[in-house]
């Protein structure tokens, strides 16, 4: 009989998305939770050396094996398809979606200041947001809210895996302010030489 | 800039005023929150005549560059004008005295402006961190034949996008070589509800996809679907999902026998 360590890692590695602790249990249901549990940590603990090419990472509210970002620019060769690309309008709608879910159109165009009907339909084909339903208010609006595909797309257990936006904001105000030292007398200096020359 | 080195396109008194480098804003927002970096200005005390006079210069500018200015960038120009006007204007005290209580009026705007630049950063962290497909792999796999288990999990109600969903997909895979011109053949919704009613006749549930046989017209396809809702409908039959993002089943109501007549006069209301 082979060990539920054993076990645990061949179904993680033929499951076509992440694995949740709650399918492992159902499908491994003769073991205890516990001892799962137990097996799960191991094989992290196996999977997290530096030298190796493959970790077990927790996504999506399950376990999945994937690749050290570190190997990404070889995988790429392998991989030859083009990187997903996101614009910016499609990453500010996706953030705002993340962070105030459930929100309408309305509420995502007054927070981006401007149209996002065509950015919000290709992020719904992309299966990156969905419609969670109608919000009881006139007109009934349709409101949206992340996917599974969403967290497994940006590495993250759960929401509560998003960083937090006082961090962001935090973080932001550093960073502008060593921009504000650093950048705009570069940019205006370079500016302004350019105005001079062109007149 | 490079404009100095690259030979102009036409030779004219106005190309050298074109040196700008036009940034591309993601919208009013973006363009503010630029002006206010670049001006080095505080954004709670923003100081509406620099910021509204070069607001509209870019305005101008996209103008002259037959750009297409979205209308949203017309909008933020008024509201703009809107509060430079009233900051002009002196506080008036209303009776109660309380001209302490009167809000500034940016005060709105920076506070867009503030939640604007909170998720734009959101979205730069987001970009900045791993992504599947660019940065981190995980094996693709088309488990086909592991969708044969069913977990047997406690059904979940379908909700009515997903339904749409799941015909959409059908649609999509309708491909159009499978369309063909078929003369007058009328398919009628009476025809498929009873036709559904019997394959499950005798069955506990069977696949919503397995009503949509590909090698049927749209016609035939929408017809089939619209049948299913008028079902639901009817209370006849019941479409559930083994789990979320599980496939969808139909399975028969318990229906008594003397409600079976209805769907014919049902379907036929529904001819199109």
């Amino acid at each position: 009989m082979p060990g539920l360590k054993s076990v645990v890692e061949s179904l993680i590695f033929v499951a076509d998305s992440p694995v949740s602790l709650d399918r492992l249990c159902a499908l491994l249901e003769e073991f205890d939770r516990n001892d799962v549990r137990d097996a799960l940590a191991a094989l992290r603990e196996e999977y997290g050396g530096e030298e190796r090419g493959v970790v077990l990472a927790e996504v999506a509210g399950g376990f999945q094996f994937r690749t050290p970002a570190k190997n990404a620019d070889y995988l790429r060769r392998l991989t030859r398809t083009r990187t997903a690309k996101f614009s910016q309008s499609a990453l500010e709608t996706l953030a705002i979606i993340a962070y105030r879910q459930p929100v309408t159109r309305a509420e995502i165009e007054y927070l981006r200041g401007v149209d996002s009907g065509g950015v919000l339909k290709t992020l719904l084909e992309k299966k990156l947001i969905k419609i969670l339903g109608k919000k009881d208010i006139p007109g009934k609006p349709l409101i949206y809210g992340t996917t599974k595909e969403f967290l497994e797309l940006f590495g993250l257990k759960d929401l509560k895996g998003l960083p937090t936006l006082k961090e962001i904001r935090e973080l932001s105000e550093t960073t502008r302010f060593e921009q504000q030292e650093e950048l705009p007398l570069a940019v205006s200096a370079g500016a302004d030489s350019d105005g001079d020359g062109g007149d | 800039m490079s404009g100095g080195e690259t030979l102009p396109l036409y030779q004219d008194e106005d190309a050298s005023r074109y040196t700008v480098r036009l940034e591309v804003f993601e919208g009013p927002l973006d363009l503010l929150l630029h002006l206010i970096r670049k001006n080095e200005v505080d954004i709670y005390d923003i100081p509406l005549s620099i910021i509204t006079r070069e607001y509209l210069e870019y305005v101008k500018l996209m103008k002259e560059l037959n750009l297409e200015i979205a209308g949203e960038f017309l909008v933020m120009a008024s509201t703009l004008i809107q509060i430079k006007s009233k900051m002009l204007l002196p506080a008036i005290a209303d009776e109660e005295g309380g001209e302490e209580e009167e809000e500034d009026p940016r005060a709105e705007l920076v506070r867009r402006l503030l939640e604007y630049q909170t998720y734009k950063e959101a979205a730069a962290t987001l970009a900045a961190g791993e992504m599947l497909g660019r940065d981190t792999y995980a094996r693709k796999f088309a488990a086909t034949e592991l969708d044969e288990i069913q977990p047997e999990e406690e059904p979940v109600e379908v909700e009515m996008f997903e339904l749409i969903e799941a015909f959409r997909k059908i649609l999509d895979r309708v491909s159009e070589e499978s369309f063909h011109e078929v003369g007058a053949e009328s398919i009628t919704i009476a025809e498929r509800i009873n036709d559904i009613l019997s394959r499950l006749e005798g069955k506990e549930s069977m696949l919503f996809d397995d009503l949509f046989p590909e090698t049927f017209n749209r016609d035939y396809l929408v017809a089939t679907f619209l049948a299913v809702l008028e079902l639901c409908k009817l209370k006849m039959i019941k479409v559930v999902q083994a789990n979320r993002y599980g496939s969808i089943w139909i399975a028969p109501a318990v229906v008594e026998e003397g409600t079976v007549e209805s769907p014919e006069g049902a379907g036929a209301d529904a001819r199109a």
